[in-house]
């Protein structure tokens, strides 16, 4: 594709603190390249910002290759933007075209309160991995890595869920800020894999159970998770993890 | 994990949910299959032998009892989950929505779909349930002529309006329930849900549409 430059509107959330109320303002940026990540024209106008004294815009990122799940940023109307199965860092400034306004607003959700202007606390996220996502493993010698046979297709599955980046993506698209398409993504990763089999009951009760602490809402099924989901966690894990909730809860004490 | 942990966090709730919801298309079936008598266009005999079988022996009579808690359980368990999902929304709305880019406006509506058949439920159960019950004390006494009561009901152009709107809400909250409920029970194999999903955007057509054709056929005089 032919390499242009643009103008563009920006309408972007500012808000001090999580105590603070606030609200959108407008902002002009210049000769941006359609080369440039959605990320990278936010360095340039926070770079502006700076040199006129005024406060840049916050915002989450680390690795802006894909795989961390940091940048989180809801642009026109969908969580990381207006392509599918893709994160808000490897967004391109190609997929806008000159003359645009652009609005990004911060992840919604009452378990993500903002902390400032576009960057939210999703700690939440973390105390539900603790409280199941993981297996035991004792120390020792290493075991051979092919010393327990795994079926292929269990494999793969196992790690179309692991690709699960922990965005908070699924959260933010859904209209009951669920995040059972994460929880699911996670419990079945180590539901499908041999080694997750001690833990097994346990984990998909505890992480449901810390899911409810944390004040997420319950799943209806709407899809919208699935369609915004950079790594394209498919929605049929939610009926998995809904399974081994049953199971669970049918076999446990 | 005790069977009250169990049925109460936000995915026990939603069990119970997919319960009730495929016991009221369990219902759905029923009922549809015996009001379909009126078109046997007998001058109601064969329709109110069988309404007199429901509403005057005992099976069918505690079976109702059933089915009033299941859509008790259903509407109130519905109730509490959308009020629940929408506090965790949060109090900021977003300035632009995801909307039908994500998902079906319906799978959205589920609670706004389920008030309106609730309202109809309201209008509909004293149109039949309750006069022809209180005729017989509630116990299992004799009955009104139900198909009559029908024909009257059904001869008010506006009453037939409420039944067809209710029944096109019906049908779009079956066309998400009707899935829905089996993901939530746990169905996750693609190949079944690819398959109950069509089945039940059938389903839903089918019983909304025969439901409906229902007052439309008397409101037009074709069965008498
Ligand atoms: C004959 C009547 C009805 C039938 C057959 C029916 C059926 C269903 C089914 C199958 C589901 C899907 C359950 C799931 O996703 O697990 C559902 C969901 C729902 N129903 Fe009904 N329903 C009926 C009446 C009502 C009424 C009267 C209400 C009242 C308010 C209601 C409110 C809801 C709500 C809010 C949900 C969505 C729950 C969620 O996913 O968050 N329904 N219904
Ligand atoms: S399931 Fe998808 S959208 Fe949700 S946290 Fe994981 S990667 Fe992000
Ligand atoms: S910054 Fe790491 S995924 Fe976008």
């Amino acid at each position: 594709m032919e390499h242009y430059n643009m103008n563009l509107n920006l309408k972007v959330w500012r808000q001090k603190n999580s105590k603070t109320k606030g609200e959108f303002k407008m902002y002009r940026v210049e000769n941006i390249s359609s080369e440039m990540s959605f990320l990278e024209m936010f360095d340039v106008l926070n770079e502006r910002l700076i040199e006129e004294g005024d406060d840049p815009i916050a915002f989450d990122h680390d690795c802006r290759e894909g795989i961390c799940g940091m940048c989180s940023m809801y642009i026109d109307g969908k969580p990381h933007g207006p392509w599918q199965g893709n994160t808000t860092c490897q967004l391109h400034m190609r997929a806008f075209k000159d003359g645009d306004t652009i609005v990004v607003e911060p992840w919604r959700a009452n378990s993500f309160p903002v902390i400032k202007d576009l960057v939210v606390d999703r700690t939440a996220f973390d105390r539900i991995i603790q409280a199941g996502g993981y297996i035991s493993v004792n120390t020792g010698n290493a075991v051979d890595g092919n010393a327990l046979p795994i079926n292929k297709n269990m494999a793969d599955a196992s790690f179309a869920a692991a690709m699960c980046i922990g965005c908070g993506a699924c959260v933010a698209a859904c209209k009951n800020s669920s995040a059972m398409l994460f929880l699911s993504a996670k419990v079945s990763h180590l539901a499908l894999l041999p080694q997750g089999e001690p833990e097994r009951k346990s984990r998909v009760l505890d992480m449901v159970a810390q899911m409810d602490k944390e004040g997420f809402g319950s799943c209806t099924n709407t899809g919208a998770c699935e369609a915004t989901c950079p790594k394209e966690i498919s929605i049929s894990y939610i009926a998995k993890l809904n399974n081994e909730y049953l199971c669970a809860g049918l076999t446990t004490e | 994990m005790t069977w009250k942990q169990m049925f109460t966090s936000s995915v026990g709730k939603k069990l119970i949910m997919g319960f009730t919801g495929l016991f009221l298309i369990l219902f759905l079936i029923v009922h549809v299959s015996l009001n379909a008598f009126i078109w046997a266009n007998d001058g109601g005999v064969m329709f109110n032998q069988g309404a007199h079988f429901m509403g005057s022996t005992v099976v069918p009579r505690i079976l109702e009892i059933g089915l009033f808690l299941g859509i008790i359980l259903h509407i109130v368990q519905g109730y509490m989950l959308e009020s629940q999902n929408r506090k965790a929304r949060g109090k900021v709305k977003y300035a632009v929505s995801y909307g039908n880019k994500g998902s079906k406006w319906y799978s959205r509506s589920m609670a706004l779909l389920g008030t309106i058949i609730l309202l109809f439920l309201i209008v509909h159960i004293s149109h039949f349930w309750l006069p022809n019950r209180s005729h017989q004390g509630f116990l299992l006494g004799e009955e009104i002529n139900l198909y009559q009561t029908m024909k009257e009901v059904f001869s008010n152009i506006w009453v037939v309006l409420v039944y067809v709107l209710s029944c096109i809400s019906l049908g779009y909250h079956l066309a998400h329930g009707f899935q829905s409920a089996f993901r939530t029970l746990g169905v996750h194999n693609k190949k079944y849900n690819t398959m109950l999903t069509s089945i039940g955007y059938c389903f839903s057509i089918v019983i909304s549409l025969a439901f409906a054709l229902m007052p439309i056929s008397f409101y037009l005089g074709w069965i008498q």
